[in-house]
C-alpha cells in the first residue's frame, strides 16, 4: 500500500476511535479524554500497522506486545482493540460500569481479550516492557514490545530507572514511546515540574531518540520504521502531540485530562470530529 | 550441639534447586546478590541472572515483565526494601495483574543485627499479607527456607519468603514434611497453643521444655504460611486448649500474631497473648542483646504463656 493510501486508511480509523472515546466516556460518565486523544494516533499506527498481532489468538507467543503505561489513556486503547476484533464493539459502552471488563483501568484479570498487563499506577510499565523484551530475547523471540508513557508521568523515579537499564542491557527490541502533549493535572508540564529538554535526558540515558509530530500518521510510521533499524540500543520517539486533539474545547485545554463530557458536550465534539 | 545455619543459606540453595528442575526460573538482585545469597543461582546459571542495581522497583517491574513470558522470576533483595519501598509495585504490577513472581525478603527481623532500623525488616508480615493474591511464607530454619524456595517456584501466583541473616538453629531435617500452607505441630500440648513462625519457633520450643519442668503442657505449632493460613489448626488449638499465644519477630500491628488471632475469633472466644515487637523501630546491637531487648526470647513467650493461661481462668 502507497504510503499516501495507509495514511488515509489510519486517518479514517482513527477518525472513528477519536468518535468511540468520546462515546464512551459520556456513557461512563467519567474517565480521561485528554489524553486518550492526543495518543490515540500513535495506538492506532500501532494496531493497525505497525505491530505483528492477531486478535483471534491473543495469546500467540510470538506477537508484538503493547503496554499502556500511561494506563488512564485506556479509552483509546480499548477502542482500538475493539475494532481490531479483540472484542465486540457494543462493549465499549460498559466502560467503567460494575462487573465491566473495561475497567477504569486496564485491569488483565478481568477477562478483556488484548490487555498484556494492569497498568494506572504511573511509571511502572517501562519496567514491564523491558522485562517482556528481556524474556522474549533469552527465548529468542524476534517480537518487539512498544511502550507508551505521558510527558507527566516521566516525572516518576522509576521510569529513569528503567531507562537505564533498557540502556545497560541494550534492549533494542524495545521502543518507548513519549506522548509530549505538554499538560499534566496540575498544570503544563513546565509550570509543574520543567521536565523539558527530554530527548536530551533520554539520550544521556543511552537511547536512541526521534522527535515527532505525534499527531501526524506520516511521521508516526517513519519513527517506528526507524527504531526497527536500531541495534544495541533502545528507542525512544518524543511525540509531540496536542492533549485533547480533534475537539475543539479541548485542544490544549488542562482541564479536560480527567473529566467526561456531558451529553451536550459530547454533541458538540462528535461534530467536531465529523468535520476534522 | 545444635547446627546453626541462616535461613538466607537455604533461599540461595533453594534457587539454585529449583534453577536446576525449571529452565525457566530466573533470578533478579538489586544490588544485594551476596547478601541474599542470590549469588548460588548466579554462579551456577549466569544467562539467567539478572543484576538490576539499586532500583528495587523497577527489579520488580522487570521481573513482572519476564513473568509475562512464561518465565518464573525471583526478586532478591532486604526485605525492607522488597516489602516497603516497592510496595504499590507490587500491588499494582504483580499482585493486581496476579503475576507468577516470587520475592525473597531477607533480612527479616531485627536479628539482622549492626545495620540498624533502616534494614531490620519487621513489618513485611502486616505489608504483604493485605495484599490480594500475594502468599507469605516465614520458614523456621534454612533447611525449610530451602522447601520453601523450591516450593514457591512451583506454585502459581505471587510469593513473598522471609528470611535471615543470622545463623539460627536447625531445627527440622531434610526428611521433615513441608506443604505450603499446611502449619506443622511441632510438639503436642493441651493446655496452651503456641503459635510460631521463623527463629520464634526454636524459641517456642525451648519455651515449651522450660513450662513442661513447671507442669505445664504447651503445644507448639510452627505455622509458616502466614497465607493462605491454615484455619483448621488454629481452630483445632483453639478447641482443645482455649489459650493460644503467638510468637513473631516482627511489629505486633496486623502481623503473625494478628492473622491468628482473625482466624481463632472466627469460631472461638479464645484469649490470645502475643509476642513481638510492640510499635518501635529497630536499632543497632548484637542479634543476641536485640532479640532480648526486644522482648523476643523465650522468657518472654514462658511469661505470655503464664498470662494466658491466668486469662483462661
Amino acid at each position: 500500500m502507497k504510503i499516501n493510501e495507509q495514511v488515509k486508511k489510519l486517518d479514517k480509523i482513527a477518525r472513528q476511535v477519536r468518535k468511540n472515546i468520546i462515546e464512551m466516556l459520556v456513557q461512563a460518565g467519567s474517565g480521561h479524554p485528554g489524553g486518550a486523544l492526543s495518543a490515540c494516533d500513535i495506538m492506532v499506527v500501532l494496531y493497525f500497522s505497525v505491530m505483528r498481532h492477531n486478535p483471534q489468538n491473543p495469546q500467540w507467543r510470538e506477537r508484538d506486545r503493547f503496554i499502556l503505561s500511561k494506563g488512564h489513556s485506556c479509552p483509546a486503547m480499548y477502542a482500538c482493540l475493539a475494532r481490531a476484533g479483540y472484542f465486540p464493539l457494543q462493549e465499549l459502552s460498559t466502560l467503567r460500569k460494575l462487573g465491566s471488563r473495561l475497567q477504569g483501568h486496564p485491569s488483565k484479570t478481568d477477562g478483556l481479550p488484548g490487555i498484556e498487563v494492569s497498568t494506572g499506577s504511573l511509571g511502572q510499565g517501562l519496567s514491564i516492557a523491558n522485562g517482556i523484551a528481556l524474556g522474549l530475547r533469552l527465548d529468542r523471540i524476534g517480537a518487539r514490545v512498544y511502550c507508551l508513557m505521558g510527558d507527566g508521568e516521566i516525572e516518576e523515579g522509576q521510569i529513569w530507572e528503567a531507562a537505564m537499564a533498557a540502556s545497560h542491557y541494550h534492549i533494542d527490541n524495545l521502543c518507548g514511546i513519549v506522548d509530549n502533549n505538554g499538560l499534566q493535572i496540575d498544570g503544563t508540564i513546565d509550570e509543574i515540574m520543567s521536565p523539558n529538554p527530554i530527548s536530551e535526558k533520554w539520550k544521556a540515558f543511552g537511547w536512541n531518540t526521534i522527535e515527532i509530530d505525534g499527531n501526524k500518521m506520516e511521521e508516526i510510521l517513519e519513527a517506528f520504521a526507524e527504531a526497527k533499524t536500531i541495534k544495541r540500543k533502545p528507542t525512544v520517539i518524543i511525540a509531540k502531540t496536542i492533549k485533547g486533539k480533534g475537539v475543539s474545547f479541548m485542544e490544549n485545554a488542562v482541564e479536560w485530562h480527567g473529566k467526561a463530557p456531558s451529553k451536550e458536550q459530547a454533541k458538540v465534539a462528535l461534530k467536531d470530529l465529523e468535520s476534522s | 550441639m545444635v547446627e546453626m545455619k541462616a535461613t538466607r543459606d537455604g533461599y540461595g540453595e533453594g534457587l539454585v534447586a529449583l534453577g536446576e528442575k525449571n529452565h525457566q526460573v530466573v533470578v533478579l538482585s538489586a544490588d544485594l546478590t551476596d547478601s541474599t545469597r542470590a549469588s548460588m543461582f548466579k554462579k551456577r546459571f549466569p544467562e539467567r541472572f539478572f543484576t538490576m542495581g539499586v532500583a528495587e522497583a523497577d527489579m520488580i517491574g522487570t521481573a513482572g515483565g519476564l513473568s509475562l513470558v512464561g518465565k518464573i522470576p525471583f526478586c532478591c533483595t532486604l526485605g525492607v526494601f522488597a516489602s516497603g519501598r516497592v510496595w504499590d509495585q507490587v500491588r499494582v504490577t504483580i499482585c493486581y495483574s496476579n503475576l507468577n513472581v516470587k520475592i525473597g525478603g531477607s533480612h527479616g527481623g531485627i536479628s539482622v543485627g549492626a545495620d540498624g532500623a533502616t534494614h531490620q525488616s519487621i513489618e513485611e508480615i502486616t505489608l504483604m499479607r493485605v495484599l490480594p493474591n500475594m502468599k507469605v511464607v516465614v520458614p523456621c530454619d534454612a533447611i525449610e527456607t530451602r522447601k520453601a524456595t523450591i516450593q514457591a517456584g512451583e506454585v502459581s501466583g505471587p510469593v513473598y519468603i522471609r528470611f535471615g541473616r543470622s545463623p539460627i538453629p536447625v531445627i527440622t531435617t531434610k526428611d521433615t514434611p513441608f506443604i505450603l500452607g499446611k502449619a506443622i505441630t511441632m510438639r503436642k500440648g493441651k493446655d496452651v497453643a503456641i503459635f510460631a513462625c521463623g527463629i520464634m519457633v526454636y524459641e517456642a520450643l525451648e519455651a515449651a521444655r522450660e513450662l513442661d519442668k513447671k507442669g505445664i503442657s504447651a503445644g507448639v505449632i510452627n505455622l509458616h504460611t502466614v497465607k493462605p493460613i491454615d484455619e483448621e489448626i488454629i481452630f483445632k488449638a483453639a478447641k482443645e486448649t482455649g489459650a493460644i499465644v503467638t510468637a513473631e519477630e516482627h511489629q505486633l500491628s496486623g502481623g503473625f500474631g494478628s492473622a491468628v488471632t482473625e482466624v481463632a475469633v472466627k469460631q472461638y472466644s479464645v484469649p490470645v497473648e502475643m509476642v513481638g515487637i510492640k510499635d518501635h523501630f529497630g536499632k543497632s546491637g548484637s542479634p543476641q542483646e536485640l532479640i532480648q531487648d526486644f522482648g523476643l526470647t523465650r522468657f518472654d513467650i514462658i511469661k505470655a504463656v503464664e498470662k494466658v493461661l491466668k486469662r483462661k481462668g
